[in-house]
């Protein structure tokens, strides 16, 4: 009885494994294979790779890719230098007005930046910044999230290295640099992971301010390529979709504990 | 001794202010002053070259109430998230009692719920768009073996929405799995053994002691899907663009067209003043739990 329990735990849960990586399954199995082989299913047709040279050639991918490294590495720098120093002084330094500014920092965290598009384009348009990198990235910079996870992991710092540094003659910032910043290594880990899978996978928003191939990043430019108009049939979209989310993908399944272990530590504050 | 504690202070506050002012610089730019001026524009007509913007209070507002489209967006939404939430937080509780269980294979197992949350919604839509192609498509195919007759299930308004919600469903269970799994881990292995012990049966150890100890990981979880049903509109762009004639188009898609499709800011803006206050409902209550979930520890 015991072992049938287990066998159909086993079961379900298998099961459901395997519903649930089939959409990426059904993908390679289309790149794979010619259009015809692939919609009907044929399991002993040939192999090949002809699907990605086409979509290679069908869309400026190499440029796609380098837009949307830049673009996470721009919110990733401006976010650590950003919530470094805000958190900083939201956890170990008295000022007047502080628990206000943090009670608005803390307002942010509903309000989405999805939400604000409008004016926020107004905003990046104004500045000049209109279908430029920095642009897509700017809004992101300063998360709250952000800043309330450094303040969380700055906290956690005792306060004895804080005053032994003082009295070597550490300025505040060198403090900073020098004790805080390497003790919330973990938590700079957990952040850049999933900054960089969130803003890797981001549509809408550079969907809006990005208009030209020279900005576009990699989600956009997908959406384009596979939108119907272009009559692209359905293997070649499967391999310039597995193409696009291959690096994210791989670097996943490499470092998968470190991953669910930086989603867990940003999500449980 | 109490000017130099003076001193420290002011230097203190000056060095907070400094430290402070790049993210408050950008967090104005970017949430503040948008959220006002949004607030702002959706209390004015719209330009044209003819007639000037002029103040007309809440008008934008009652035409949108008047607007039979927002009306539909409005109950689509309410079904994506009526819909999404529970289903999406039961599946994530199953693959996390069982991926923290001693079953085969588990390693997979637990890489094959998690691996979607990795993909962007975009490529997400892309593979979905090969299950769900009338004909051609995965679900076709195993429906002719039994015989069925071919569904265009994105081209038909009884059915987009649901393509649409399992999307999102298969996007975000295994992310909420992780969040199971790790309170999951925190649950004494003497509670079972007692539970063992007093000869309860495994559904009454899950209902009567498991449930109850997950339950602040199932609010944040509700709360996160919550955000999420307004969030998650990338996959509508490939599959749906919100139709056939909007019976899956959601209120965050509506916004992106009135200000982007139809140049209509005004409205835009009224609408999207709906939507913060909807989540700053959910951020109080999630406030309110916050300081619930002080008392447990």
């Amino acid at each position: 009885m015991k072992s049938l329990t287990k066998f159909m735990d086993s079961f379900g849960a298998i099961l459901l494994a395997i519903i649930w990586i089939s959409p990426l399954l059904f993908a390679f199995w289309a790149a794979t294979h010619s259009t015809s082989d692939a919609v009907n299913l044929n399991l002993f047709s040939p192999w090949t790779l002809e699907n990605f040279r086409v979509a290679w050639a069908g869309a400026p991918w190499l440029k796609y890719f380098i837009n949307t490294f830049m673009l996470v590495t721009v919110i990733l720098i401006g976010q650590f230098v950003l919530t470094t120093l805000a958190g900083f002084a939201f956890a170990q330094l008295q000022f007047p007005g502080k628990d206000y500014v943090f009670i608005l920092v803390l307002m942010q965290l509903f309000i989405l930046p999805e939400v604000l598009i409008v004016e926020n384009y107004a905003m990046i348009s104004r500045l000049g910044l209109f279908d430029t990198i920095l642009g897509v990235g700017m809004p992101y910079m300063a998360s709250a999230f952000g800043i309330f996870l450094m303040r969380q992991a700055f906290k956690g710092v005792p306060i004895e290295l804080h005053e032994a540094a003082r009295i070597e003659g550490c300025g505040l910032l060198g403090i900073l640099w020098r004790v805080y910043v390497p003790l919330a290594k973990p938590t700079y880990l957990a952040y850049a992971l999933v900054s960089v899978s969130t803003h890797w996978n981001n549509f809408l928003w550079p969907l809006i301010v990005t208009n030209s191939p020279e900005t576009r990043p990699l989600t956009v430019g997908l959406s384009i390529f596979g939108a119907p108009e272009n009559g692209v049939d359905i293997s070649i979209i499967s391999a310039a979709t597995l193409m696009s989310v291959a690096p994210l993908l791989i670097a996943f399944l490499i470092f998968q504990r470190q991953f669910v272990q930086a989603f867990l530590r940003a999500g449980i504050k | 001794m109490s000017a130099h504690a003076n001193l420290e202070r002011r230097r203190q506050a000056i060095y907070g202010w400094l430290l402070l002012s790049p993210a408050a610089i950008l967090l104005t730019l970017f949430a503040f002053y948008p959220s006002v001026a949004t607030l702002w524009s959706s209390l004015f007509s719209r330009g044209t070259r003819r007639n000037p913007t002029e103040f007309v209070g809440t008008e934008n507002y009652a035409e949108l109430f008047a607007d039979p489209t927002f009306w539909i967006v409005v109950k689509n939404n309410l079904l994506y998230a009526g819909v999404t939430i529970p289903v999406s937080i039961f599946i994530a509780l199953s693959m996390a009692l069982w991926a923290n269980g001693k079953i085969r294979a588990r390693g997979f197992v637990r890489t094959a719920y998690f691996t979607p949350t990795v993909l962007p919604m975009i490529a997400a839509a892309n593979l979905w768009l090969f299950f769900y192609t009338p004909g051609l498509g995965v679900l076709d195919q195993i429906g002719s073996l039994f015989g069925l007759p071919s569904v265009n299930w994105l081209g038909q308004p009884e059915t987009a929405l649901w393509a649409i919600i399992i999307v999102t469903i298969w996007k975000e269970a295994g992310f909420f799995m992780i969040f199971y799994l790790a309170a999951l881990q925190t649950i004494p292995e003497d509670l079972k053994e007692a539970a063992d012990i007093e000869g309860a049966s495994r559904w009454t150890y899950t209902r009567r002691i498991v449930l109850p100890l997950l339950m602040p990981t199932t609010l944040f979880i509700a709360v996160n899907a919550m955000i999420n049903s307004v969030k998650l509109i990338d996959h509508l762009f490939i599959l749906t663009k919100g139709g056939p004639s909007d019976a899956s188009k959601l209120i965050l898609y509506y916004i992106y067209e009135m200000a982007f499709a139809f140049f209509d800011a005004p409205s835009a803006a009224a609408m999207t003043m709906m939507v913060i206050a909807v989540l700053g409902i959910v951020a109080a209550v999630q406030f309110l739990y916050l300081d619930k979930r002080t008392h447990y520890q």
